[in-house]
């Protein structure tokens, strides 16, 4: 592949053009935090839905990082925080075959039943 | 399959607006140019901090200062949604920070000013993050599904930061003579700065357009520059303020307003390290870096003795 980004935008200033400060920091050696990732419930009666990640020593610091982080305007009443090592995903160049035996299963949805339209209350 | 097939496969995709996400194969380009433009992006919500934190121990009232203060977290915030953005790109958080304190990795400019008095925290909101916004509301659609929900979470916080600016301004342009030319005279020195964020001129490069291609960006740096612009000119009637440009002036042919030319030289020495405050910008992160080590030190210390509190509880 032979590409050219030469075309610079907004928040996008090429390494070529750098210049300024070149000292090196030692900050690579230390090791870091584990990530976390974190679940919010908005309210009572819905789900934990995924909004993001942050890294934390711990369980407890996880938590509390969440809330300054992803509740600074009351988005949550409850928070869920998980090590990301822990999540296992589905592989997403699989997925045609992976989700290939519901494809032919229309009758699985309502609308497959052509019903007379007398029929009420169903 | 080949590298081409996936490539066709990817722009198709890309094409029918259906977002990349971290596992999808994506060409190593796209895949750099993300990282390099979100990890700039982050590096200016953090460097941003600076130029505003210098005023939340002098702001003039409390209420100002809680604002501020609020401001300000709000940023540190939008830094980490998007340092976690660049992780998922396969970046390690600390290659990320170590590339800004090097220096080889770029934040915006704009950062690189100083913020003199109190009006200039008002132009910071009202210019520097109305700027901003136009941007990033344009990167809500972005096609990398992490960068896009940074996004969206981000706009929603941001407008209340260009509103407090304005609000600071409005309340200087009501005040004494004094007042009114502090706000003149903030708007003067930023308002051009504010225009070079947008980066340089589309009639710069005859290549073809790689970002627009891949749907990272939907708008050229030009088409943005002219939306702030008409934006801001309607905006600084309201404050009964002027902008600092003899050129600007209503286009009715082009239906938009014209404006005069940026100073080019003056945005790549900013970009290039020789801006007012590049130096000190660095050095106050790598001593914030360095000096909040033993806080780091101490947060793993004190983690690893609950765990092994714990685990002796439960023994």
């Amino acid at each position: 592949m032979n590409l050219r980004l030469t075309k610079y935008y907004y928040g996008d200033i090429p390494e070529e053009k750098t210049g300024g400060g070149t000292a090196a920091s030692s900050s690579n050696t230390e090791a870091g935090w584990p990530l976390w990732e974190v679940f919010i419930r908005s309210k009572q009666g819905l789900d934990h839905k995924h909004v993001g990640s942050l890294q934390a020593a711990d369980a407890q610091m996880a938590i509390e990082n969440a809330r300054d982080v992803y509740t600074r305007r009351s988005e949550g009443i409850s928070i869920w925080v998980v090590e990301s090592k822990h999540i296992h995903a589905s592989n997403p160049d699989d997925a045609g075959a992976f989700y290939e035996p519901a494809n032919d299963k229309v009758y699985r949805h309502p609308t497959f039943y052509d019903l007379p339209d007398e029929l009420k209350h169903m | 399959m080949s590298v081409q097939e996936l490539e066709q496969l990817f722009q198709a995709k890309v094409d029918q607006e259906i977002k990349i996400e971290p596992k999808d194969w994506m060409p190593d380009a796209y895949r750099k140019t993300l990282v390099r433009q979100i990890s700039q992006h982050a590096h200016s919500e953090i460097v941003g901090m600076l130029p505003e934190g210098n005023w939340i121990s002098r702001a003039p009232t409390l209420k100002r200062k809680a604002i501020l203060l609020a401001k300000v977290q709000d940023e540190a915030g939008h830094g980490l949604y998007l340092y976690s953005a660049v992780e998922t790109l396969g970046t390690t958080r600390n290659q990320t920070i170590e590339d800004l304190h090097s220096g080889k990795a770029k934040y915006s400019s704009i950062f690189n000013y100083p913020t003199l008095t109190w009006a200039d925290i008002g132009a910071v909101g009202w210019l520097v993050d109305g700027a901003a916004i136009l941007n990033q509301v344009m990167l809500c659609r972005t096609s990398y599904g992490p960068y896009a929900r940074a996004m969206v979470r981000i706009c929603k916080e941001e407008s209340f930061h260009q509103r407090q600016g304005f609000d600071i301004l409005l309340q200087l342009s009501q005040g004494t003579p004094e007042q009114k030319a502090m706000c003149q005279d903030a708007i003067n020195r930023w308002w051009w700065p504010s225009l070079m964020m947008f980066g340089p001129k589309d009639g710069e490069s005859t290549h073809s357009d790689q970002s627009m291609t891949w749907k990272i960006k939907r708008k050229s740096n030009d088409e943005l520059r002219q939306q702030f612009v008409d934006m801001i000119v309607e905006q600084a009637k309201i404050l009964h303020m002027t902008l600092p440009d003899p050129e600007l002036k209503w286009n009715e042919a082009r239906g938009h307003y014209d404006f005069g030319e940026i100073d080019w030289v003056e945005f790549w020495n900013v970009v290039k390290g020789n801006g007012p405050c590049n130096k000190e910008r660095l050095q106050a992160r790598r001593d914030a870096w360095e000096e909040g080590a033993w806080v780091r030190e101490a947060a793993a210390a004190h983690a690893a003795k609950r765990k092994d509190r714990q685990a002796q509880q439960v023994a």
